[in-house]
């Protein structure tokens, strides 16, 4: 009885329900963000920006799949792109085809893109590291070689809806009844991002998280712990392929018409490259590469610069990250700010004692 | 109690065990061998990782072989490894949590259960310490309470105390030593270090090049002369 005593004892201090004071400090953060970006951000800035913005939205929910998948099992996926043009084109079928309400588009989307993402996925179970990245690369090429014979619906007929308008318009992709106009789709993509993201959190601090990291730790491990090893790592792709299909049907309806040529296979590497520098451990990680893939080359352009000018930004980033920051920017930044911080409190106390003294 | 009859297992022209025969009845029983004796591999074997050519295992009375290797903890099979594999980014309550959510025990019983184990290996870091901080001591003990959470039959203990100085083995032992009674689980434990085994572990089977050459009373078994020849070498040099 007298170990019951310590049980309870130990147990005081460890509500599962008893908010972190980390959780608390996030929570009020990120109300603050979501609300200053939902409310406020829209109304400063130009149609470029809300554009360029809601892409930055969107690929950061892309990156926060490919966080997952590395930064939480430890499988290195250069398919992500390609689940993300699958998406797009399911998405994009299912908006011509049907008039279902837009926020079930976006969940069936997610499902079917859940699907064939998870088929991507299948060779983790035979091969890891280097291999499966190149296998996943494979599959890529082959669905963007796929994609360009097919190209993306545009309002046509049958399975493929695709139609040869040689002159004219095509019809556009639509957008939710509520939000069809440039800020509210973008107020609309920061909602549905926030509720991916917290779908991510959800996953993570459960039970799929902590057999996450048992697998990401060691496999041996996981399998003696219990964990069934290929049951999680395709629960990891499932979410990641869902929650970059959700991104694809979010891209289709903010650019209203797709284009094969915007999803080469290189988008995926970059994209991995660009996840390692936001960070992925952490999910502020995919945030930051959501900002940097899209702002930065938004930003060249409006410079004058080519954006591909980013990619060689990307590769010298990487670099960076990985000698100096292996947690990435989301990591770095407020380490670095918070050390700035000391350092100027520090000199700013060592020259004010007199004067504060004479005071 | 487990009885393994006849293990052999061949890795191409490696044989690390060669028609093992043993039978562990209840309490600590040890598991020593000088290194390369496939001790190991045996575990492994048990844990599902490597298939043998021939023998079987019965513990309990069930074929422990027929098993998927990730059903073997849900049935109560749990090991520790050599190098330790504490989850570094968990905290020590998910750690243990994590094992139990994967076995047989309920829902209702999980925080008293992890609680229970934490306070049973004599952890002194709060259950919320990520495991990343802790030193090699405590990842041990977050390692034993994995094995011991949640009713476990049988514990496999690969080498616990490496590493660990004198006093910190110390504690160790009076933790193994009490599994069989407090957790009601067959241990098995697997080291290098006789002051640890002899503390611990009533009976003890010596393995040599994949043979069981003695088994019985720890104090009988250490005296063995067969023992000692494996372990020292060459009769000359005895």
């Amino acid at each position: 009885m007298e170990a019951g005593g310590v049980v309870t004892r130990l147990g005081s201090s460890l509500g599962p329900t008893r908010l972190r004071r980390g959780d608390v400090v996030n929570v009020v953060v990120i109300t603050a963000g979501v609300l200053f970006v939902v409310l406020a951000l829209p109304g400063m800035l130009s149609p470029y920006w809300i554009l360029t913005a809601t892409s930055a939205v969107i690929y950061s929910v892309v990156a926060l799949g490919l966080g997952l998948l590395v930064g939480r099992v430890g499988m290195i996926s250069l398919g992500q792109g390609a689940v993300l043009a699958l998406g797009g084109w399911v998405g994009a079928r299912l908006m011509f085809a049907t008039s279902l309400p837009y926020p079930i588009i976006l969940v069936l989307t997610g499902l079917m893109t859940m699907v064939l993402g998870t088929m991507i996925g299948l060779p983790a179970l035979r091969v890891s590291g280097l291999y499966l990245a190149l296998v996943t690369l494979m599959l890529a090429g082959a669905i963007t070689v796929v994609l360009l014979d097919t190209n993306f619906p545009n309002g046509g007929h049958g399975f493929i809806g695709y139609n040869d308008i040689s002159t004219g318009t095509p019809p556009s992709i639509r957008r939710p009844s509520i939000a069809t106009s440039d800020p509210s789709f973008f107020r609309y993509t920061v909602i549905v991002a926030l509720l991916m993201f917290l779908l991510a959190l959800w996953h993570i601090r459960g039970k799929p998280g902590r057999a996450w990291a048992a697998i990401r730790q060691s496999e041996p491990a996981a399998l003696a712990a219990g964990v069934n090893v290929t049951v999680y790592k395709m629960w990891a792709f499932a979410l990641a392929s869902f929650v970059t299909g959700v991104a694809g049907a979010l891209l289709a309806s903010s650019s209203h018409l797709l284009y094969s040529y915007q999803f080469p296979t290189s988008q995926s590497i970059v994209l991995f490259a660009v996840v390692l520098m936001g960070g992925i451990y952490t999910l502020w990680g995919a945030v930051v590469a959501g900002v940097l893939l899209q702002i930065l080359p938004g930003a060249f352009t409006v410079w004058g610069i080519s954006s591909d000018w980013a990619t060689i930004l990307f590769g010298v980033g990487v670099l960076q990250v990985l000698t100096t920051a292996p947690a990435g920017i989301a990591h770095q930044l407020p380490r670095d700010l918070a050390k700035l911080g000391r350092l100027i409190f520090g000199l700013a106390k060592r020259l004010t004692p007199a004067g504060g003294r004479a005071r | 109690m487990i009885e393994i009859a006849d293990l052999t297992v061949r890795f191409g022209g490696v044989i690390p065990l060669d028609g093992m025969s043993v039978t562990f009845e209840s309490g600590t029983c040890g598991l020593i061998g000088p290194n390369g004796a496939g001790k190991t591999t045996f575990f492994n074997v048990l844990s599902g990782f490597v298939k043998p050519a021939t023998g079987s295992v019965r513990a309990f009375g069930e074929n422990l072989l027929a098993m998927p290797h990730f059903r073997r903890s849900r049935w109560g099979l749990r090991r520790t490894f050599q190098t330790e594999q504490a989850i570094e980014e968990l905290s020590v309550y998910e750690n243990v949590a994590m094992v139990h959510e994967h076995s047989k025990q309920g829902r209702s019983t999980r925080r008293s259960d992890v609680l229970g184990a934490i306070e049973f290996v004599g952890l002194q870091a709060g259950p919320e310490t990520k495991v990343g901080t802790l030193g090699a001591r405590d990842r041990r003990l977050v390692e034993v309470a994995r094995a011991v959470v949640g009713k476990p039959r049988l514990v496999l203990l690969d080498e616990p105390a490496a590493g660990l100085p004198d006093e910190e083995t110390a504690h160790l032992a009076g933790v193994i030593r009490q599994i069989p009674e407090h957790m009601g689980a067959l241990v098995i434990l697997v080291d290098h270090d006789m002051s640890l085994v002899s503390a611990c572990c009533g009976v003890t089977a010596v393995l040599d090049f994949g043979v069981v050459i003695a088994s019985g009373p720890t104090a009988d078994v250490l005296r063995d002369e067969k023992v000692m020849r494996a372990y020292l070498g060459t009769e000359e040099i005895v």
